[in-house]
């Protein structure tokens, strides 16, 4: 037997369904936790960030307005697809440095599982029907506010990452996620996990680069309708959130939590990217 | 009101009203009004006093404090002070204090009503029928809420109050907006410093005393009168919470000046509502919507249905109906319980109306008005139609706050969501029809918070309201109105 050359992988982005590289051109190393060099990747531009906000709006009318049984078995197929790869996963949180990355690697697949499963049950929590003081039918639902874009936590470069993502796009949001700068590689793999997930292109888009560049252009975007700035630095914050006034963009952050207790999960989570819609209709003969 | 009417022959009803005019003895007004700080009602550290008028008649009703930042500061402080005991007081005795709250507004209606009136300008028969009896219900919905807390938000952990929340209103709705704002901090166990509109603070200050009359601890409501650098100041105060009812525009600037500062913010901001009249719509009732959706309050809801979208086999009919309705318009003295359309409510704001009505027929619009007489002293602005609006102009783009309807024209139902969602805005719509599969579909696909469906401009303490987009963020009203005046330890979140 012969010595066969390894077949690499070129950590691209994720925009819209495929896997470009930067417009740019740019591309920066990432070592693992130890220094050691890991591999080239794309180091995202502003207009790289224009594009995926594109692909997210065009996306977000079929993903809001398919079913909520629909979105959960899309989500639920997510996790499938993470367990046949996480020998890839944990290779890759190990580099990165992760304690115990068999654990993360399951923390997240179930993650997306629990999310998957309030796809359809949310209405039923956080809906209502509002007992007016007259002849009329009132109801209030959850809707997704639009396409939210998610600032992936520095640390917990998977978990962290799944657990802004999966509660943003389960309601029907689409997204436009800037990965973990410093270990990037499990959210590439994860966009590979998505694109043959059923998860429809544009749903889910993926930046990988550096954080300070690509956070004043998402906060500043006139179509990105929400932020989640869990992953953005205290000393980006108030920037942040002061661009995000421009189209009065809602601003998240998630509660510190340890990301592997349960307590990190939540269908309030959900709820920070959602808005109540009230239908009012008279009733009468 | 003494202004006759001229109308069409088509138009016109065989008879005159007699004036009506509500008796305004029920109101005693003070000369001059303090600040309402700590339970007290207190001369301003600032030493300096504005007149509040009467946008009808341009009289001066009384004085008002104007707040600096020193002012905004000890009422902060008193509410900061207030703060412990009210939290730690049994939710069931504080819901008592808010059910007095909602009693004693329904014992002074009336009285609060004409205040109203005198003070914004807006028809008797509305603040007496609406704005005045909501808010009340608004005390009693959320004071049920304050030892029921817990069953709120299933998982969410134990509820508690943010703390103190500074809470800015405007002067479209000014009771009804306090209660609003209010009612849901009371019972959550915050204390609050409210800032009533620059021109509409005398229904606030009347509530002070109602808060007084219901033994409220001293301090946990607290009230500061005055412009926008009173309301700047209580933003940049160290409050835990700010509730903003008012413009996109300033909206955005709150956001700016609480960026990275922690305080929990809501924003219930400007709207520009399509209000969709499809073929097969009721069009008389269709009729009385539309123009109740956009000459309701003078058009000063930022929920108005601003734009009228028709499907056109039934624009002539549609707008010949709408012509003939506005005819019949009473616009006058707020006073008369016959009016319709009331004063507007401020020599800048009719400036504003004037300014864009102007551009509306620059930009090539077909203007039309009723050939009503208006007083000769007050601000007063006819009731106005236009037509052949394109989606560029704008009076179809920009929030007019006044009596003034763009008519816009569509074919499918596709071009109706279209049109209706091509706005930053997304607080309300309306459609018009008889389908009902028709309705629930348009109500799924319009983004806006809310959808009224063969009705128009409803509202109600048990029903969240708020917007999307740059209509702002946050619900109130409802179960989900309490969220904003809450904190959860210990459990999902």
């Amino acid at each position: 037997m012969t010595d066969r050359l390894e077949v690499r992988r070129t950590a691209k982005l994720y925009i819209g369904g495929a896997f470009p590289r930067s417009e740019s051109g740019r591309s920066y190393e990432v070592t693992t936790h130890a220094g050691e060099p890991l591999a080239q990747v794309s180091q995202a531009s502003r207009k790289d960030l224009r594009e995926a906000v594109v692909a997210a709006r065009s996306a977000f009318p079929a993903w809001s307005g398919a079913t909520a049984y629909l979105r959960g078995q899309i989500l639920y197929r997510v996790a499938e697809m993470m367990e046949g790869r996480r020998a890839q996963f944990e290779a890759e949180l190990a580099d990165a440095g992760a304690a115990d990355p068999a654990r993360g690697v399951s923390a997240s697949i179930d993650r997306w599982v629990w999310y998957a499963g309030w796809a359809d049950k949310l209405a039923q929590v956080v809906g209502a029907t509002n007992p007016v003081a007259g002849p009329y039918f009132n109801f209030t639902l959850p809707e997704p506010t639009g396409v939210v874009g998610i600032v992936a936590p520095g640390n917990q470069s998977l978990l962290g990452l799944v657990s802004r993502l999966a509660p943003a796009i389960v309601s029907g949001n689409t997204t436009v996620a800037i990965a973990s700068e410093r270990s990037p590689l499990p959210a590439v793999s994860l966009a590979e996990v998505l694109a043959t997930s059923d998860v429809p292109a544009g749903v889910v888009n993926v930046l990988t680069g550096r954080t300070a560049e690509l956070v004043p252009w998402l906060a500043s975007h006139m179509d990105v309708n929400g932020i989640d700035v869990t992953g953005v630095p205290d000393e980006l914050l108030a920037d942040t959130e002061r661009a995000a006034a421009e189209n009065v963009k809602r601003v998240h952050r998630a509660p510190d939590a340890d990301p592997f207790d349960e307590a990190a999960q939540s269908p309030y989570e959900i709820t920070a990217f959602t808005e109540s819609k009230t239908v009012w209709h008279p009733m009468g003969a | 009101m003494t202004e006759a009417i001229e109308r069409p022959a088509s138009a016109a009803p065989p008879w005159e009203y007699a004036s009506a005019p509500e008796s305004t003895d029920i109101v005693r007004l003070d000369h001059r009004y303090g600040l309402f700080i700590g339970g007290e009602f207190v001369e301003p550290k600032s030493g300096r006093w504005f007149p509040t008028i009467s946008p009808s008649t341009e009289e001066t009703l009384a004085e008002v404090a104007e707040a600096d930042a020193a002012d905004v500061a000890r009422a902060v402080d008193a509410a900061r002070d207030a703060a412990p005991a009210w939290r730690a007081l049994a939710p069931a005795e504080r819901a008592k204090y808010v059910f007095r709250i909602a009693r004693q507004l329904q014992e002074r209606a009336r009285e609060f009503a004409v205040l109203e009136s005198l003070n914004g300008g807006k028809p008797i028969k509305e603040s007496r029928d609406v704005d005045i009896p909501l808010a009340a219900a608004h005390f009693f919905y959320y004071a049920g809420w304050a030892d029921k807390l817990e069953y709120a938000f299933p998982a969410r952990g134990t509820p508690a109050p943010v703390g103190v929340a500074g809470q800015i209103i405007p002067w479209n709705f000014p009771l009804l907006m306090a209660a609003w704002k209010l009612a849901p901090a009371l019972a959550a166990g915050n204390t609050t410093v409210l800032k009533p509109a620059e021109t509409t603070p005398l229904t606030a200050l009347l509530l002070a005393q109602v808060m007084q009359e219901a033994e409220l601890p001293p301090g946990v409501v607290n009230i500061v009168t005055g412009a926008g650098e009173t309301g700047a100041a209580l933003v940049d105060a160290p409050v835990d919470k700010i509730a903003f009812t008012g413009s996109t525009e300033v909206g955005k600037i709150i956001r700016r000046s609480t960026a990275g500062t922690g305080k929990r913010l809501t924003l219930e901001l400007g709207g520009k509502a399509a209000n969709i009249v499809f073929e097969d719509a009721p069009l008389d009732q269709a009729v009385e919507g539309v123009i109740n959706g956009i000459f309701f309050n003078q058009g000063h809801v930022c929920c108005a249905g601003s734009r009228l979208l028709v499907q056109e086999p039934v624009f002539d009919a549609l707008l010949g109906k709408l012509k003939d309705r506005l005819q019949t318009l009473r616009v006058g003295d707020p006073l008369d319980k016959n009016t319709d359309v009331g004063a507007i409510n401020s020599r800048a704001q009719l400036e504003k109306i004037e300014e864009l009505v102007e551009s509306g027929v620059e930009e090539g619009a077909e203007i039309y008005q009723p050939e009503c007489l208006l007083p000769e002293r007050g601000f007063w602005f006819r009731p106005t139609l236009f037509t052949g609006v394109s989606q560029s102009h704008r009076i179809a783009r920009e929030e007019i706050f006044g009596p003034v309807l763009s008519i816009l024209t569509f074919r499918t139902v596709d071009e109706a969501v279209e049109k209706a969602n091509n706005t930053p805005y997304g607080l309300s719509a309306g459609v018009w029809t008889e389908k009902g599969s028709r309705i629930l579909h348009m109500a799924q696909r319009l983004r806006a918070g809310v959808v009224w469906a063969n009705t128009f401009n409803r509202f109600d303490p048990t029903s969240p309201f708020g917007g999307y987009k740059e209509s702002g963020f946050g619900r109130e009203g409802g179960l989900h109105g309490l969220e904003p005046y809450l904190t959860f330890d210990g459990g999902a979140r």
